[in-house]
Formats: C-alpha cells, structure tokens, sequence
C-alpha cells in the first residue's frame, strides 16, 4: 500500500469545485510535485493533506491511517509556506524547537534536535538571531529546519521559492532535494515554475482546473505529454493544426506540405483536422540536403523574426497561416537566417506529438 | 462552527450594548420635557435659546479659524520637510506630538501664565490664545493626516516633474500638490473641527463664550435641555466623521483618533 | 503660504545664490516653528522652569516637595488609580471586542459598522459624554429607573453613585473603548494566517497558538496601546468636570481650579503640578514609543 494515498479527492466551495477527481499513490521516500497554474486546484490539495481543507469527499490515508478529518495539529505533517511563516517574536532557535515544545519534550532533547536541525541547513550559528534579522532565503531555510523539526511522516513544500531572487531559488532548490534524499522523506512540492518541477522530482502531477492532467516521471511529462495543456504548460511549444492524409501510414498535411509521424495516428478520418506538438529544440534548419536522412520531415517557409538570445538563437517561420518557432545553437561563424528569408525546416518523424483532434 | 463563533458574539453584543444604551437613554431623557408625553420640547427649548446660536457660531468660527491657520502652517511644512530639509522631520514630528505630551489643561494653565499680562488684557487677546490653542491642538491630527497624504504621492518626484515642465513654484504648490493632498487635508480639517466643536477646558479656562462651556452651564440651569444638547452633539460629530471616512475611502491620510476629553 | 513662496525664490533655479543655497532651506519651516514655539514649546517651557522657583525669584526646590502634600498626593494617586483602571477595562474590553470583529469570523458588516462607530465614540468626550451618563445612570437616569421599577434594585441604595470613582470608571471607558478598538483592530488584522497554520502543522493546540505566538507578537501593541489609552484619560479634565461639577478630586481638576482661583494659594506649587503631569505624560508617551518600535522591527521582514 502507498505511503500517502488519497482517493477520489474532491473540494467543492461555494459556487466552484476547487479539486475533483484527485487520485494519487505516493512511495514512502518519493519526491512529488504538483505543477499547474494558480488557481490549479494544487495548493488546495496540499492544504488538505495539512489538513487546513477538509475534502468534500474522498479520503486521505498516511501510512495507512486515514487522516481526512483529522485536525492539522495531529498529522505529523511537516509544512514550508511561500511567505516563511516564522513566527516573528521567536529566535531562529526557538522557531524550530517550537513543534517540540508545543509537544513538551524535554529542554536538552529540543535544544539537540535544534542543534542539527541547524547544521542540516547549513545555519549553525543563526540559532540566536531573530527572522528579521535574515534574509529571505536564510528564512525559508529555517523554516525547513522548523517543518523538519518534528520528524513528520510527510514534509509538505508550498511554493518555497518563489518569493526569492532566481539565484537563491536555484541553490536553495538543489538544497531542498539533497537533504529530502539524505532525510529520505516523502515529500510533495507545490509550484508553478515548471522549471523547479522538472529537475526536483521524482514524480510530477500536473494539474489545470482542479482535475489531474497527468502523472509521470519529469522525462515522460516533458518528452510524451499525453494532454494538449501538459504539452504547453510544461516546456514551450509548437502546436500546429494539420489535417490528416492517412492514418494509418501517420501521413498528415500542414498547410499543404507532408510530413509523417512515427506511429499511426489512430481513429481518424482522412482530411480531419488534428493537433500536431513539435518541442522546438528539436527542429532545425535544413542545411545540407543530404547528410540528413530522407525520412526526416521537412517544411519550407519564411522567416518571420530572428531573436538573438545568446546561446541559443530563436527563429520565428511562417507557413501560411501558422507559425513554428524553434531554437538553433548559436555559432559565431554561422550567420543566423534574416527576416523574410524563404528557408526548409526539418524533424524526425518521432517529434510529431500527435495531441487528438483539433 | 456555532461553537467557535460563540465568544465573538459574546463580546459584540456586550460592547454594542456599552455603546448604544448611553445613547438611547439620553434620546430617551430628552424627549420627556412634557409631562407624560414624549415630545421634541427639550430640542424646541434649545433652539429657542438665544445663547445656543451664539455660543454655536463662536464656536463654528473659531473652528474654521483654527483649521485655516492650522493648514496654512502644516501643509508647507510637511511639504517643505518632505522636500528639502528631511532632517528636520523628527524634530517636526516631536513638536506636532507634543499636544499629546501636555494634556489641554496643563497647555492652557502654561498659557494663561505667559500672557497673562499680555495677550489676556483683551478681548481679542483672550480670543486669539483660544485660537492658538485650538490650532496647537489639531497638529497632531493635521500633521499625520497631511504628511501620510504627501507621503503616498511622492512629492519630491511630482514636483521634480512639475519643475521639469516649466512650473513655478505657485503652480506646483496650488496645481499640482495641493489637489493631491486634498482628501488628506478635508479628513484633518474635520477632525480638528470635531474637536474644537465640543471642547470644554480650554474655552472655559480661559472664559470664553464657546459651546462647550454653554452646555456645562445649560446643566445646572436646565433638566432635559443638556439631554438634548448631548444628542445633538452626538449628531454633529457622527456627521463630521461620518464625513471623514466617506472622503477617505481608499484615500491615504486618515487618521481618525482623538478628541478632547 | 506667502512664507514659503518667499523663502522658495532664493533658492529658485537662476537666482543668483548669495550664500551657499542649503543655508536657507530652513526658512521654508520657519513659521511653524515660531508658531509653536510662542504657542505651546514656551508656555510648557515657563510651566518647568518655575516650578523650580519661588515667587521672588529665587531657585527653590519648594515647589516640587510640595508635591507630597497628602492632598495633591491624593489626586495624583486617584488620576493614576482612574487612567489605570480605565485603561485596563477599556484595553482588555477593546481587545476582545477588536478581536470579535476581525479574526472572530462575525459577518463583515458588523466589523464595518462597528470601526464607523469607534471612529465616532472616541471622538464623544467631554461635556456631552457626561450628560449622556447622566441620562443612563444618574439618579433619574434610565438604566436606574429601570432597575429600581422593573426590578427593584436601587443602584444608588447598593452603594453606586456616577459621581465617584466607579462612575467616572463606566464614562471615561467610553472613550478608551473605542480608541482601543481602531487601534487593535489593524493589528489583530496583522496576525498573518500562514503563522496560526504554521502552529497548529507543528502540533500546537488553539491555546499553545495564543500562548507562544499570538499574544507574544501583540504584546507590543496591546501594553503600547493601554498606556496610549492611560495618558488619554490622565489628560482628561472635560468630562470629569462636567460630571462632578468640579469636585472630582483629580489633578486635572485640582489645575483647574488653581487657574480660575488660585485654588492652592501658590502659583509655583501649580506649576509643579502641571509639571508632574507632564512628566507622567511623558513616561506614557516614551514607553508607548518604545513599544511600538519594538513591535514595528518584529513585522519588518
């Protein structure tokens, strides 16, 4: 049986259904993220595992015991708040012995625990300082060692980096992951930077008006969207309506041009239209006629904007109604293609992200 | 969820009960004049007298006297403080607090003692050290209102902008930054004359013919007029404040505390 | 305004600047200055400085040993004794009242309605307030008809009377009330709800929450507010006088009837007197400020 475990989770407010249909199974140990835009539905689901949410139905199960309607003071669940949260009348010391005491351990145990607490965010001498006396990031690393404090069964992460500057927020990321590894807790990490997901998690669930889009591993929620939102939410990119030449050989038409896709493209019709994804990173421009195979689609139009964004070129071309816009890696002595230069694109057919009917 | 709200309601109803019993026992006790009978006598009676009118107006105009001076002083002040000397605003803001320091009545004692031999030989003397006073009292309120008021508009900014474009300094201040801080400078403007309406010690004290005073001396002539005098006083400051929050919605530089015990 | 005009053209672009053009920014503030100093700064001023000497003119410490006299010893003891207990009712009332209409959950509108109506009370003092408890709990007031009539319980046979202590207690809290009330309500509005989440996710029961970090993080506030509210009704003379009809035994009181008839017989011995309520005042103020800097460091970050 998962660790965590809720079932059909669903929260209805007053007029609008916040989340519905929520299933998901979590390892003991597993780093989880929720991804989706605000108002998702997926702090919602956090704060009912807290346990601030009580939901409408379905159940909520920790290790085994159901917690739906238990208060938030008795789960054991150890929550980081995008705001810090510390509680501003207390040292850092303090701050994070507060779980431990509110529990009445004894003083020696609380300042120990304290103690490690601190060395495990690389904060050994802040115990006496108080939260105004430190900067965000140092802030949100104390309320780590806060929510750590307690040894929670669950450690819950809300949005933790997105009041601090980019630089911050990388490395502190990367801190949050090696002392959830080194901890071995199960965590679920809430964000909307879809960045922050990709490279934290284990599993990631992205989520868009309160209903799961997907559940999978950062490869497969980026390389194999099965959603038209995933495709576009996670990572950027092309998606192109062509219509259907034959389905089961995968041949499809856009603007007039074919290309092929690596698979069939299922129940279709001829000449319906159909939603084609292409990531941009893997389109270029069709330099040398042959020295690429000839299964590899191609698609001649005109450039539209040229974006010089240093290591990367980004290059804007029109066909017909529709435009692609991919990235080519920046070559000082290549020159990059001009504005209203007619030029070929090319992608292997295993690209074509075929995403259901337009 | 009627367990949690239990307390709340609790405290509520016992402090609308504190508040409004006072005011409904004084309606109450100013609408028995006639025997038997409730009536609007006690009110007929106030607006009979002649010592009402006059001691209003006194009142009235020493009111609108004191905000004019008062604004005169703390706008180009706060303004100038703002602008050019910022190391001057703590000590602008001691003094404007000091009223807060020395209670009316110590004030007008400290007053009477260095005029007495001066200003207090005349009537217009003894008139204007009410004045004065008045206009002392009301800089805390004025003060905080109108500095709050600059402060959200960025004055240095404006009136760099303002320069920037060709203005004169008449232009910027009457053009530019007075339209800015007028809800401000309205919202200090009525409390300083909420204040100045009701006030009893320093009227009193230094003998002249001010509303507070006539209503302390309608109480040991009459029985049901003061009932009557405290409603309408009521009235009259439900009104200014009233006034205060309806130009302040949303505006900065509201301040809303106080009054003259 | 013309002062400023005046003193803007020297520093006007173009003018040619005699002296070095930061000299007479000052200038710009000059009339307020002179305004208070002739108003307010020099007759707080006089009152300190002859409290020290006698009517000759020669330096004295009299004055302020006169101070201990039993009588004005007593007035300033029943001053304190009043703004103490006044500030304290109205503080804790205010508080709960203040914490009913913000975080109690009660429907939005009583908390608008009710701030509208603080906004007015503390602004209903003096001579009125007086009259109006009067009307409520004077002899022939309604409250105590009601109870004599309807109930049979004289108040004033119990031993209750307006005009002393605890009757000047119920009128003065009239105005300490509200002024609590607009005070606190922003900051119980401050109590972020991350901080009782936060509390109640680390295992904190409601009290342990109010206990460790609600009331520490108010404390500032609350005690900064309680000795605002105790120098407002230390300062009061208006109501008091109206409602004893200047028999209160009060400082306050005990000034005033020094000014209209040198009550005391001793124009130094009022100064000293009018002296030491400023000092108290100050202490007030100073500890207020204190408080609420205190308290401003803390919601910095």
């Amino acid at each position: 049986m998962a660790f965590l475990d809720l079932k059909n989770v669903r929260k209805g407010f007053a007029q609008s259904v916040a989340v519905e249909n929520f299933n998901l199974e979590v390892e003991r140990g597993e780093f989880i993220s929720f991804l989706g835009p605000s108002g998702c539905g997926k702090t919602t689901t956090l704060r009912m595992i807290a346990g601030f949410e009580t939901p409408t139905s379905g159940t909520i199960r920790i290790n085994g015991a159901d917690v739906t309607g238990m208060p938030p003071n008795r789960r054991n669940v150890g929550m980081v708040f995008q705001s810090y949260a510390l509680f501003p009348n207390m040292t850092v010391a303090d701050n994070i012995g507060f779980g431990l005491k509110v529990a009445r351990k004894p003083a020696g145990e609380i300042a120990a625990r304290v103690e490690e607490m601190l060395r495990t965010v690389h904060l050994p001498e802040f115990g006496a300082r108080y939260p105004y006396q430190l900067s965000g990031g140092q802030q949100q690393r104390v309320a780590l060692a806060r929510a750590l404090a307690i040894q929670p069964q669950v450690l819950l992460l809300d949005e933790p980096l997105s009041a601090l500057d980019a630089k911050i927020r990388v490395s502190l990321r990367n801190e949050i992951r090696s002392i959830q590894r080194q901890l071995g807790i199960t965590t679920i990490y809430v964000t909307h930077d879809q960045e922050e997901a990709l490279s934290l998690s284990d599993r990631i669930v992205v989520m868009s008006n309160g209903r799961i889009e997907q559940i999978g591993t950062p490869f497969e929620i980026y390389n194999f969207p099965t959603t038209r939102f995933v495709a576009s939410f996670v990572g950027t990119l092309n998606v192109l309506s062509a219509h259907v030449a034959s389905a089961a050989e995968g041949r499809l038409t856009i603007d007039g041009q074919e290309i092929r896709a690596s698979k069939p493209l299922g129940d279709v019709g001829a000449g319906q239209p159909i939603n084609l994804a292409l990531r941009p990173e893997i389109i270029s421009i069709d330099g040398a006629a042959d020295s690429v195979p000839n299964s590899t689609n191609r698609l001649a139009g005109t450039v539209e904007d040229v974006m010089f964004l240093g290591p990367t070129v980004r290059v804007r071309v029109r066909f017909g109604e529709q435009a692609l816009q991919f990235d080519e890696v920046n070559n000082p002595h290549l020159n990059p293609p001009a504005r209203g230069q007619q030029i070929t694109v090319s992608f292997p057919p295993e690209a074509c992200l075929i995403l259901g009917n337009a | 969820m009627r367990k949690r709200h239990f307390w709340p309601w609790v405290w509520v109803v016992l402090g609308l009960l504190y508040f409004f019993v006072p005011l409904i026992a004084t309606f109450d006790f100013s609408l028995r004049a006639r025997k038997g009978v409730l009536s609007f006598d006690a009110y007929a009676n106030v607006f009979d007298d002649t010592f009402f009118y006059q001691s209003f107006t006194f009142s009235l105009q020493a009111a609108l006297l004191t905000i004019v001076i008062s604004a005169l002083l703390i706008v180009p002040t706060v303004y100038w403080v703002q602008l050019r000397v910022p190391r001057l605003r703590p000590v602008v803001e001691f003094v404007t607090l000091l009223p807060f320091v020395v209670p009316a009545v110590v004030l007008v004692f400290g007053l009477i003692r260095t005029y007495s031999s001066t200003l207090l030989n005349s009537r217009a003397g003894g008139y204007s050290l009410l004045v004065a006073s008045y206009v002392v009292l009301s800089f805390p309120y004025m003060y905080r209102a109108i500095d709050t008021g600059l402060r959200a508009i960025d004055v240095r900014t404006l009136t760099e902008a303002a320069q920037s474009l060709g203005a004169s300094w008449a232009t910027i201040l009457l053009r530019v930054i007075f339209p800015n801080v007028r809800i401000a400078l309205l919202s200090g403007a009525f409390l300083s004359f909420a204040i100045v309406m009701g006030e009893y010690t320093i009227a009193s004290l230094l003998a002249q013919p001010a509303f507070g005073p006539y209503m302390n001396l309608k109480a040991s002539s009459a029985v049901y007029e003061p009932s009557a005098l405290a409603i309408l006083s009521f009235g009259l400051t439900w009104g200014t404040v009233a006034l205060i929050q309806f130009l302040g919605r949303g505006a900065p530089g509201q301040t809303q505390l106080g009054g003259v015990r | 305004m013309s002062q400023l005009v005046q003193a803007d053209t020297r520093d006007a672009p173009g003018m040619p600047a005699a002296a070095p053009r930061r000299s007479w920014a000052w200038l710009g503030v000059l009339p307020f200055f002179l305004f208070a100093l002739a108003f307010l700064l020099l007759p707080a001023a006089s009152i300190a400085i002859n409290s020290f000497f006698d009517e000759a003119g020669n330096f004295t410490l009299a004055n302020i040993a006169g101070l201990a006299q039993p009588f004005i010893l007593n007035s300033y003891i029943s001053s304190i004794r009043l703004s103490f207990v006044t500030a304290l009712a109205g503080g804790i009332f205010g508080f709960l009242v203040a914490y009913a209409v913000t975080i109690g959950g009660l429907p939005g509108f009583l908390r608008a309605f009710l701030l509208t109506f603080s906004g007015i009370a503390s602004n209903f003092a003096g001579v009125p307030l007086a009259f109006a408890f009067i009307s409520t709990l004077g002899r022939l007031g309604l409250i105590t008809v009601l109870l004599r009539s309807g109930l049979g319980v004289d108040l004033y046979r119990l031993g209750f009377n307006l005009y002393s202590f605890w009757g000047l207690t119920l009128t003065y809290t009239y105005f300490q009330l509200p002024l609590m009330i607009l005070i606190m309500a922003p900051a119980l509005d401050g109590l972020k709800r991350e901080w009782r989440e936060a509390s109640e996710n680390l295992g904190a029961t409601n009290w342990q929450y109010w206990r460790y970090v609600a009331l520490p993080i108010l404390l500032p506030s609350l005690l900064g507010t309680t000795i605002l509210l105790f120098g407002n009704a230390f300062g009061a003379q208006a109501t008091a006088y109206a409602l004893t009809g200047g028999q209160g035994n009060l400082v306050t009181i005990l000034i005033s009837a020094q000014i209209s008839g040198d009550a005391l017989h001793n124009p130094g011995l009022g100064n000293a007197l009018a002296l030491g309520m400023v000092f108290v005042m100050i202490v007030c103020i100073g500890a207020y400020t204190w408080l609420q800097r205190k308290t401003a460091r803390w919601l910095r970050s």
